[in-house]
């Protein structure tokens, strides 16, 4: 690997992933991270508790489900209650009381969500804040500095990132200054040995973009690399396309963070084309909208269906909701005006999620991944053949469309419209 | 509403215990008409009688103690009524009911409510609703009530609050200083005593706590009560609640409640040892120093 080419001198960075099982007829790996607050199995679904707090679960009940890995926000937690007082704190960790790792976006993410609040030069993003409406400049510097105040284990540059629907010049202007903010970020970072700074590839949906965003970052010394710019508005197709392309110029040897990703099919596909740790606010989103993650699909427990339904959310589940209270008790829950159905469901799609991950890793390690993926499509379609055409695609390309059939008798890929599913079934 | 609808509903809640249906609405007007308190009782009775015979007539309810309800209003002459005729029957305990409203009214019935336990046996529970405060759980003890509501801790709950007046009425006073946490000096000279206006749950935020959304405590790092064995105060700081207040996370609300309600439980705990070694004065005392 070629020497970092930032002006100051940087160490070379620890190698933090610990390859344990790779699939031959995929790019899936299993592995291990070795993080400074404990060790992390890949590949991980990490939940987001954006301001030091997994909405409403406490960190006891996070750390039974099993989560090592958990997210808070740059932007946010810059703003309240600030990076001075959490350091007094003793850093995230200690503000939060969460024994294990933490994983902190760089603000960036915030430049797309509060486009309307936000000014993007080449010095940084300006924003203004939605409580005050004081000023403030984020730069890769900036945004370092609060990370290191944060002291999490994993600390993302500060990237410029442009919506997936954008075209034209300032995608590409984008990921040029992202290369730079990079080199920024690396050339601010206090505490390397610490915090393992993250890089972000970014390049919109362009081909090229990419490409030449891959091969800059990757002769930049970092422990690990983010697929950046991508779970927008973009279509399915283009997104897998720059997945695939992503891992195939990352280095084996570190990991690969695919950010925004948390539908399960999403999860599996791109396990397949080689990515590590996931990141997304929607399994624990859904939830306080009263739905619950399935293997097929979700319920969305408010329904009247669910009024006299005694069985647990999954009985194959063994997390706390599922062990304890019935869909009925949920629903009925759901429809007063106390806010317990939501920690419940929380806490149930927490565990879907993670359960999920421990399930493929297991595939992978045993050698059995494409059955595992093959089984994962029909619980969720119905049938393998009807999962979405961009995850055939996706799956078809690492392996020559007989990848779906895993070790089965192949079939024909035109669906029986007798057995096609409109909804996902319970 | 009706005895058997109601009863039909027991039926299928199967409680340990229930709450017979009563006419409570003398207890809801300011002064109440001795004609009108007449009536309350004279129905709540009639209720009583009904269901208990619907309660013989069901394997599954017997197995359920019904409560009686005293009623009457504010009328002295109806509520002995009341008392006198409740106990003829066969319940498991007794309702103090209509004894709900603010600390002044409150006061103003402790007599009626020494009259009417006076009335009631011995060896039969006695609760009351709609009181919960500290101090006007005390009075109500020492006048025979035995049972009581906790939706104080779950409003202090709602508000932000922490519970962090101190029920350790042992003579100790290094131990006491330290356990209070500096909590009597802000009760000495920090204006937070207000009175309390309304029975809902916006009453105001009284002297039994502290408002964690108070900028001061932005950097405590201290647990909300030293020494208090919650899960929220064993983890989390004062800080990082106010931290989830401020940013309206639903964390906020689970940790304080937790702690609220495992402070007022130990409140509880107090009482009962203080009862066992004869020393509910002193508690008392401890408690109404600490009021509004």
């Amino acid at each position: 690997m070629a020497a970092a080419v930032s002006p100051t001198s940087v160490e070379s960075a620890p190698r933090i992933m610990k390859l344990v099982a790779e699939c031959s007829r995929s790019r899936a790996r299993a592995g291990e991270l070795r993080l400074p607050h404990g060790p992390v199995a890949t590949p991980v679904f990490m939940p987001v508790g954006t301001q030091a707090t997994m909405k409403g679960i406490t960190a006891e009940q996070l750390d039974a489900l099993g989560c090592r890995i958990c997210l808070g926000n740059t932007y946010h937690l810059g703003l309240r209650p600030g990076p001075e007082l959490i350091q007094k704190a003793h850093g995230l960790h200690g503000f939060m009381n969460w024994p294990h790792n933490l994983l902190t976006d760089s603000g960036g993410f915030q430049m797309v969500s509060l486009v309307s609040l936000s000014e993007v030069t080449e010095e940084g993003v300006r924003f203004r804040s939605p409580y005050d409406g004081d000023e403030s400049l984020l730069s890769p510097e900036k945004s370092v500095e609060i990370q290191n105040a944060l002291g999490s284990d994993i600390i993302m540059q500060l990237d410029d990132v442009v919506s997936s629907t954008v075209t034209g010049p300032r995608v590409e202007e984008a990921m040029y200054r992202s290369i730079r903010w990079l080199d920024r970020c690396i050339a601010a970072h206090q505490r390397p040995d610490k915090q393992n700074l993250f890089a972000i590839i970014q390049g919109g949906l362009d081909e090229d973009l990419r490409a030449t965003c891959l091969e800059e970052m990757t002769k930049r010394d970092v422990p690990g690399f983010a697929i950046g710019g991508l779970s927008g508005g973009e279509s399915k197709g283009q997104f897998w396309r720059m997945v695939a392309l992503s891992t195939s110029r990352l280095p084996k040897d570190k990991p690969r963070y695919l950010m925004g990703v948390g539908y399960a099919t999403d999860l599996v596909v791109c396990v397949a084309l080689g990515c590590d740790m996931f990141d997304c606010v929607f399994p624990t989103r859904t939830a306080r909208f009263g739905s619950a993650l399935v293997p097929t699909g979700n319920l969305q427990l408010k329904k009247k269906q669910y009024e006299k339904d005694f069985r647990p959310i999954d009985p194959e589940c063994a997390c706390p909701t599922c062990q304890k209270h019935s869909r009925a008790f949920l629903h009925a829950l759901l429809h007063s005006d106390n806010t317990a159905a939501l920690h419940h469901l929380t806490v149930h799609n927490i565990a879907y999620q993670l359960r999920l991950m421990s399930a493929v890793r297991a595939s992978i390690v045993e050698k059995r991944f494409p059955d595992f993926v093959q089984d994962f499509m029909g619980t969720m379609y119905g049938d393998p053949t009807l999962c979405p055409a961009w995850a055939t695609e996706a799956l078809a390309s690492l392996s020559h469309s007989v990848y779906l059939t895993g070790s089965r008798e192949w079939e024909p890929l035109t669906p029986d419209s007798s057995k096609r599913i409109e909804t996902p079934r319970e | 509403m009706t005895a058997s609808k109601f009863m039909a509903i027991q039926q299928a809640l199967q409680p340990d215990w229930f709450q017979c249906l009563s006419d409570g609405e003398a207890s809801c007007e300011e002064a109440t008409s001795i004609k009108r308190a007449r009536k309350s009782v004279d129905r709540s009775l009639l209720f009583l009688d009904n269901c208990l015979r619907l309660q013989e007539e069901s394997e599954v309810l017997r197995k359920s103690t019904i409560i009686g309800v005293i009623e009457g209003g504010d009328v002295m002459e109806e509520r002995l009524r009341s008392a006198r005729e409740t106990a003829k029957r066969p319940v498991g305990g007794f309702l103090l009911d209509g004894f709900q409203g603010n600390p002044t009214t409150l006061e103003t019935r402790l007599y009626l409510l020494s009259s009417v336990t006076a009335e009631l046996p011995e060896d039969k529970p006695r609760l009351i609703c709609g009181v919960s405060r500290p101090d006007e759980v005390l009075e109500c003890i020492e006048r025979g009530v035995d049972l009581f509501e906790s939706f104080f801790p779950y409003q202090v709950t709602e508000r932000g609050c922490a519970l962090t007046f101190s029920f350790d009425y042992q003579p100790n006073p290094e131990e006491t200083l330290s356990q209070q946490n500096g909590t009597q000096e802000e009760i000495k000279y920090a204006d937070q005593t207000k009175k309390i206006k309304t029975t809902s749950c916006n009453q105001e935020i009284t002297s039994f706590e502290i408002n964690l959304k108070e900028k001061k405590y932005q950097e405590d790092f201290d647990p909300l009560v030293r020494g208090c064995s919650c899960y929220c105060c064993k983890n989390h700081t004062r800080a990082y609640i106010h931290h989830l207040l401020v940013t309206n996370e639903l964390l906020a609300g689970v940790l304080l409640m937790m702690h609220n309600f495992e402070h007022y439980f130990g409140f509880f705990h107090s009482i009962r040892e203080a009862l066992r070694s004869d020393r509910l004065a002193q508690l008392k005392e401890l408690i109404r120093r600490q009021a509004s």
